[in-house]
């Protein structure tokens, strides 16, 4: 009579662990999601459909423009800062270095930092702020577009951006470093002024390359 | 009994050594403690945790002959900020450091961390010291 039913427990545990390690190479997909249900030859299918990064057109440090068409194959990093931010966009970019310096030789790995500050953070301001940064080439672009436009497109990051008189520099924001993938699904947020969060971040990025679903070209 | 006498005396005599500091030594721990805290909420976000900077948009505190030979004028650049160009390391910097808003007792204090961090070593910055030099600002 106990038998089965210590060969079930044991046939569980066995298909637990098998998941288990199935899932551990995989990173989460972040964001709110929603069941979408269509009808597929003649049959009612149910789908995830998971929050993506929605279009934009930003222009880049070199003057060129920059959509989301730009990002097809690639997978990337995003942040927000500013150049003339005194608080914590030093620190972040400090650590950025790390993760350009990892991966600026592939040609499918991207770094986005898009200025808060665009009235202030022109092209030639930005071009400046990179080449002191000793940034160069097409890895990381630091991007800049309307103020709406950039306010509007952080919260599809899931971070926070907005205009405070009260702080030095006149903005506050999220130190986030926000990890995009083909699918232009949210797969981490890793908090940039904390070195360790950066050092899992940059193997995470090695993580998500080799998932299938991101090997192949899009 | 008498062995453990023995030892007990034995331990009160390192113990008496190991704690016997100068008043200066006390001192300067106490500025250098304080100063750290201060180099951590007010300079570590650009200077860096090692004092490494950043690049060519932020200047390391890692040039030991910048500030020896700067010793006294360094209460002044917390004070007054930085604007236009300046050589640290051998390279040129030409970015803007915001006025330092600190008592010029905490002023002593982050002076003699980083005076005393990142390879400098130029001793204690007192109060009265920060106090003479920001009377001579330019």
């Amino acid at each position: 009579m106990r038998k089965p039913i210590i060969l079930f427990a044991v046939g569980l545990t066995m298909f637990m662990a098998a998941c288990g390690d199935n899932k551990s190479n995989r990173l989460p997909i972040l964001g709110h999601r929603d069941a979408e249900t269509k009808t597929v030859d003649g049959k009612e299918v149910t789908d995830t459909v998971y929050q993506t990064i929605p279009p934009f057109k930003f222009v880049n440090q070199y003057g060129d423009s920059i959509t989301d068409n730009n990002l097809k194959g690639k997978i990337y990093v995003a942040d927000f800062f500013f150049t003339s931010c005194p608080s914590i966009c030093p620190t972040m970019h400090r650590n950025m270095l790390n993760v350009y310096n990892a991966y600026k030789a592939d040609d499918n790995f991207k770094i986005l930092s898009y200025s808060i500050d665009p009235k202030y953070d022109s092209v030639p301001v930005l071009k400046k702020y990179a080449d002191k940064l000793g940034i160069s080439g097409q890895s990381w672009w630091l991007l800049q577009s309307g103020k709406d436009e950039t306010y509007k497109l952080a919260t599809s990051y899931l971070t926070s951006v907005a205009e405070d008189a009260s702080v030095p520099g006149g903005h506050v924001h999220d130190g986030w470093f926000i990890l995009i993938d083909k699918q232009k699904h949210i797969r981490g947020t890793y908090d940039g002024t904390v070195t360790t969060e950066v050092t899992k971040l940059i193997a995470d990025i090695k993580t998500l390359q080799a998932e299938p679903e991101q090997r192949v070209a899009q | 009994m008498r062995a453990v006498w023995i030892i007990a005396s034995f331990l009160t005599v390192v113990i008496a050594i190991a704690s016997c500091q100068t008043a200066e030594d006390i001192e300067f721990k106490r500025y250098y403690t304080a100063g750290l805290v201060e180099y951590q909420n007010h300079c570590q976000n650009c200077h860096g945790d090692k004092g490494q900077g950043l690049a060519a948009l932020i200047p390391p505190l890692t040039d030991t002959a910048y500030i020896s030979r700067n010793k006294n004028m360094l209460a002044c650049l917390l004070s007054k900020g930085i604007k236009g160009k300046i050589t640290v390391a051998g390279k040129e910097f030409d970015s803007e450091m915001p006025p330092a808003e600190l008592a010029p007792m905490e002023i002593a204090q982050v002076l003699t961390y980083v005076g005393n961090s990142f390879g400098n070593k130029v001793g204690l910055i007192s109060n009265d010291d920060v106090t003479r030099d920001l009377k001579n600002c330019r």
